[in-house]
């Protein structure tokens, strides 16, 4: 319990999913008018790589990498009538990574020169050096053919730094009058932007130059009964994407309604903060008197802003090849998906479940041409009809699953931190039949039907679980009927994914988004999709989560 | 450059300051000087180091008020770092929550900052001494270490001035046994990195791997427990006394969205809520875990009783808070001191009849903030106890409690270490609730 977290836990405290503890990435605090100002030219950013991948191979170095990132950020934050704050930030460096003596090393800089990115390149060949003479396996590159001088671009709209701040403040003032006017007792809102501008260059050839987008708008409401004391929040149901400004403007065509009688809707590619907060307001006075939950078995109807956190921490994680091989026991934990258990051929969920990797997904978080180690970006099975076909994995780790090439999965939060193994959007493949969300409703004869993603947890080998949600709906015959309150249901994995009964069709799916993803030591963020449609799980067990405490 | 000494520092913020054309300026530094090596699989990951040195300046137009920052120091980005936060704060909405910058002030002098720092070498060689104990052992070690020097100065244009340096160093090693059935965990944080012993606790993690092995299930319900240090705070995520200490917010409480808030309004600041042996307090002069001196607006930290025989005693006040309500405000400080006895770990097991022992708890998150209900798993070495004796090890389990609930089932509180910048004694709490099992090794 150390100052420099307070401000990260008091956020999650605050019941702030995901939402970023700002400015995390070291970046300094600039005008906002700088973030449209253009950073280095492809020529200039070719001349300066070039500059450290020669001075790593002359220092020694069998493979280098070198990546030029300019990381670009702005949030406002509001409460009540209130601006709390508004922060825009660039953070401009360079990392190289190196092998020599067949190890890793890696250093940074933020003097942007050809001598300061030399210097950054013979430190990391140093490194390397040094830490061979403990190192027991030796780095083992798959093959990557050089691209030559590429870019690639997210195909946004519009750039959201090109917004006016007064706009952004005028929605999210808007915003909260909305939900006051409605009777909450407090609203926060926040709108985050971030830009990343990346330049990768190695010595197989690649000059990769790469300019991404992401966009987080998102409130929190609550409601107090000042008689009895008790409070309930409803957050929003924005997923943080992969786009533009233009996620804010909402088109009817990307509204998708929830089951008859919830009064829940999901956003696909374009979201209505306003009508989200009207309808945020008036779930989170009915959450003040909603039925308290018999605990017991329950058949599940789980809509895709909430499935996307639990397809995330039960099947992004374990299938992470980092994880699964050892690297993370330390902090984020092993899995239970070993190679060992993929071999035996098990199955990993019922034959309705097809979950696939995606880095090419366009207005998602993880799309992007090239990873951050130059490979070209993909789509790939992860499950097939319930049973584990594949993992996730980057360069060095291929080999260790008899296989020749990288996933494409490769990050680095920014220029200062070393690449490694994220998750890239993890997806559950919608049903082939047509279905829709009332008629899997309509058969099921006691169930709950849960929007929006609450409290998470999952053990270190991704085995038992405990998720919440934002507003939970008795389902009897067939038909919501009442709001329930005080839910929250634990599963196992492979028992949850094998009660997986049926999804409904492409029509119903869309992406939720996990916008600050943590692993690693020190822990770095990222953000990634989870697609799905909504989906029914059979027998889980609910539990009630109401305490006294006197 | 990154360790700059208190006059160094004091000079280059003064010169700050002098570009300032606006009502109020403030200005701080933040630098570190800090090294890592990651290991796994017995073979070194990746190691890393970093040097840095930030500004950060806040310029103030009546309520108005704008940041920058910058991390190079010639004169010419000095001045532009000033003049930038004086652009922001002129096109900023006035806070409504603004109180003017404090004045000259009083600090104490936390023994915070050792003499000597761990050279990359040194790192290297810890991870190897760690990383020996286990291939020795057929056990599989991953590991962190992470340390430095860091500094804080603030100054300002109502004549504050603060400075402190302050040495820290974090380990932690996970062990596991080669077939995986087994693992074992072991923490610490110093000040001074001569008193970290890699493989020692190692060592400890190791005989946890080793004796974990072939865990029974037990059926989940209400057990009593012995909590280690490592299962109540946690330096990198949210843990049981961690959220408890964050939680003593007055403001959230004062508007109704809390623990403790008062039914009818008001916070329940001086109410008993906890088992009468439960003394929470922070003091940055702790010989054992030296805290800050001051927060970051210069407020001066000094000993202050939270919770006291079970009494809450102080809540967290914020300056605007503070100066609404008319109390003084609290900083809230780097770490906390829970008070104890004099029995060790091992002396609480032997006074146990039955209940289980809880080395790491993960995966920690809030499910109801009304009644702090945590959910969360054990994990790394979790053994059943009966007859005053570890009988045999147990799967691991997820539990939903609430600390409010725990710190009244008190059984007996043992010798509080220094852990995660906190010195918390191992609890043994009754009716600790587990809610299902997990498989997870």
């Amino acid at each position: 319990m150390k100052r420099r977290n307070f401000v990260g836990l008091t956020g999650l405290a605050a019941g702030a999913l995901f939402l970023p503890s700002f400015p995390s990435l070291g970046g300094a605090l600039v005008d906002p008018a700088r973030l449209l100002e253009p950073g280095a030219d492809t020529a200039q950013k070719k001349r300066l790589a070039d500059a450290g991948l020669n001075a790593a191979k002359a220092a020694g170095a069998s493979y280098a990498d070198v990546r030029i990132g300019r990381y670009l950020n702005q949030s406002v934050f509001t409460r009540e009538k209130q601006v709390q704050g508004i922060a825009s930030t660039e953070s401009y460096g360079v990392g190289v990574r190196v092998i020599a003596n067949g190890t890793w090393g890696f250093a940074s800089t933020n003097t942007v020169t050809e001598a300061g990115i030399a210097k950054a390149a013979q430190l990391a060949v140093q490194i390397a050096k040094a830490n061979s003479k403990v190192q027991k396996e030796k780095v083992q590159l798959a093959p990557q053919a050089g691209f030559g001088e590429v870019s690639w671009k997210a195909p946004i709209q519009q750039n959201a730094f090109e917004v006016p701040i007064k706009d952004k403040v005028d929605l999210l003032l808007g915003v909260n009058a909305k939900a006051l006017d409605l009777g909450v007792s407090f609203v926060n809102s926040i709108l985050s932007q971030v830009n990343e501008q990346k330049y990768f260059a190695s010595t197989d050839g690649s000059y990769i130059d790469q300019d991404i987008h992401r966009i987080y708008p998102s409130f929190n409401v609550t409601a107090i009964d000042r008689a009895s004391g008790k409070f309930r929040s409803r957050q929003a149901l924005s997923s943080p994407v992969g786009m533009g400004y233009e996620y804010l403007t909402p088109k009817a065509a990307d509204k998708v309604a929830g089951p008859t009688g919830s009064d829940v809707v999901g956003y696909k590619y374009s979201y209505d903060m306003l009508e989200d907060v009207a309808a945020a307001a008036k779930q989170v006075k009915q959450k003040l008197t909603a039925k308290s939950v018999v605990p017991g078995k329950y058949d599940l109807v789980l809509d895709p802003h909430h499935l996307g956190l639990t397809i995330h921490e039960s099947v992004g994680h374990p299938l992470e090849l980092d994880r699964v091989l050892g690297y993370e026991a330390n902090y984020a934990g092993t899995s239970f998906a070993t190679l060992e258990w993929k071999a035996k051929g098990l199955p990993y969920g019922s034959k309705v479940v097809n979950i696939v990797a995606d880095k090419t997904q366009p207005g998602t978080l993880g799309a992007v041409g090239y990873d951050d180690e130059g490979v070209k970006t993909k789509r790939w099975d992860l499950i097939k009809e319930g049973r584990l076909v594949d993992y996730e994995k980057i360069r060095d780790q291929a080999h260790m699953v008899g296989q020749k090439e990288s996933d494409g999965c490769c990050y680095s939060q920014s220029w200062q931190d070393v690449q490694f193994q994220r998750m890239p959007n993890v997806s559950l493949q919608p049903g082939k039949a047509k279905l829709s969300v009332d008629e899997l409703v309509s058969k099921v004869d006691k169930g709950i039907y849960i929007a929006g993603n609450g409290s998470f947890s999952i053990d270190q080998q991704r085995f038992n679980f405990q998720f919440g949600g934002q507003v939970f709906y008795a389902i009897e015959k067939g038909k919501i009927t009442e709001m329930l309150e005080d839910v929250a249901y634990q599963a196992n994995t492979q028992e949850f994914w094998n009660s997986c009964a049926a999804t409904c069709d492409e029509s119903d799916f869309r992406f939720f988004g996990a916008f600050n993803d943590g692993k690693g030591q020190p822990s770095q963020s990222s953000a990634v999709s989870h697609g799905s449609a909504t989906t029914r799980f059979n027998g889980v067990n609910v539990i009630n989560t109401a305490r006294k405490i006197g | 450059m990154a360790i700059l000494s208190q006059p160094e520092a004091q000079a280059l913020l003064k010169k700050v300051l002098g570009y300032s054309t606006a009502d109020e300026c403030a200005a701080s530094l933040d630098g570190r000087t800090t090294g890592n090596i990651r290991y796994a699989r017995n073979s070194v990951s990746t190691a890393g180091s970093q040097n840095s040195v930030s500004l950060a300046v806040e310029s103030r137009f009546g309520k108005r008020s704008g940041v920058a920052t910058c991390n190079e120091f010639d004169e010419a980005t000095l001045r532009r770092c000033v003049q930038r936060a004086e652009e922001i704060a002129r096109l900023a909405p006035e806070s409504p929550e603004y109180v003017p910058l404090l004045g000259p002030q009083t600090y104490l002098s936390p023994p915070s900052a050792a003499p000597t720092v761990l050279t990359a070498a040194a790192r290297a060689q810890a991870a190897a001494d760690s990383m020996a104990v286990c291939a020795a052992r057929n056990l599989t070690a991953a590991g962190f270490l992470d340390g430095g020097t860091r500094f804080t100065a603030l100054r300002n244009s109502k004549g504050l001035e603060a400075y402190q340096q302050s040495t820290n160093t974090d380990f932690s090693v996970t062990v596991r046994t080669a077939d995986g059935r087994g693992s074992g965990y072991a923490i610490a944080d110093v000040t001074d990195p001569t008193k970290l012993n890699a493989k020692a606790l190692t060592q400890r993690a190791a005989d946890k791997a080793a004796a974990s092995v072939n865990a029974k299930a037990i059926e989940p319900g209400k057990y009593t427990v012995i909590l280690e240090p490592a299962a109540l705070v946690d330096s990198g995520d949210l843990s049981l006394l961690g959220g408890l200490m964050y939680g003593l917010d007055a403001r959230s409480a004062d508007e109704g969205r809390s623990f403790m808030t008062k039914k009818g309004g008001g916070n329940r600041k001086g109410e008993k809520l906890f088992d009468e042996r439960i003394t929470i307090y922070s003091d940055p002069l702790n010989a054992e875990v030296p805290g800050n001196a001051f927060d970051g607006n210069g407020l001066p930290t000094q000993r202050l009783g939270w919770i006291e025989k079970g009494v809450v005693k102080q809540l967290y006040y914020s300056r605007f808070w503070a100066e609404k309500n008319k109390v003084t405000a609290t900083p809230f400080p780097s770490g906390f001191v829970m008070s104890g006895g004099t029995q060790s770990t091992a002396d609480l097991i032997k006074s146990t009849a039955k209940g289980i022992l809880i080395t790491r708890l993960w995966y920690i998150r809030e499910v109801d903030p009304q009644t702090l209900l945590y959910t969360g798993l054990t994990r790394d070495g979790t053994f059943y106890i009966e007859n005053g004796a570890i009988k045999f090890p147990i799967k691991n389990m997820r539990f939903n409690e609430s600390p409010i609930i725990m710190l009244n089932n008190l059984e007996a509180i043992g010798r509080p270490v220094r852990l995660a910048g906190c010195l918390v004694p191992p609890l043994k709490i009754r009716d600790f609730t587990f809610t299902s099992l997990s498989d997870a090794i």
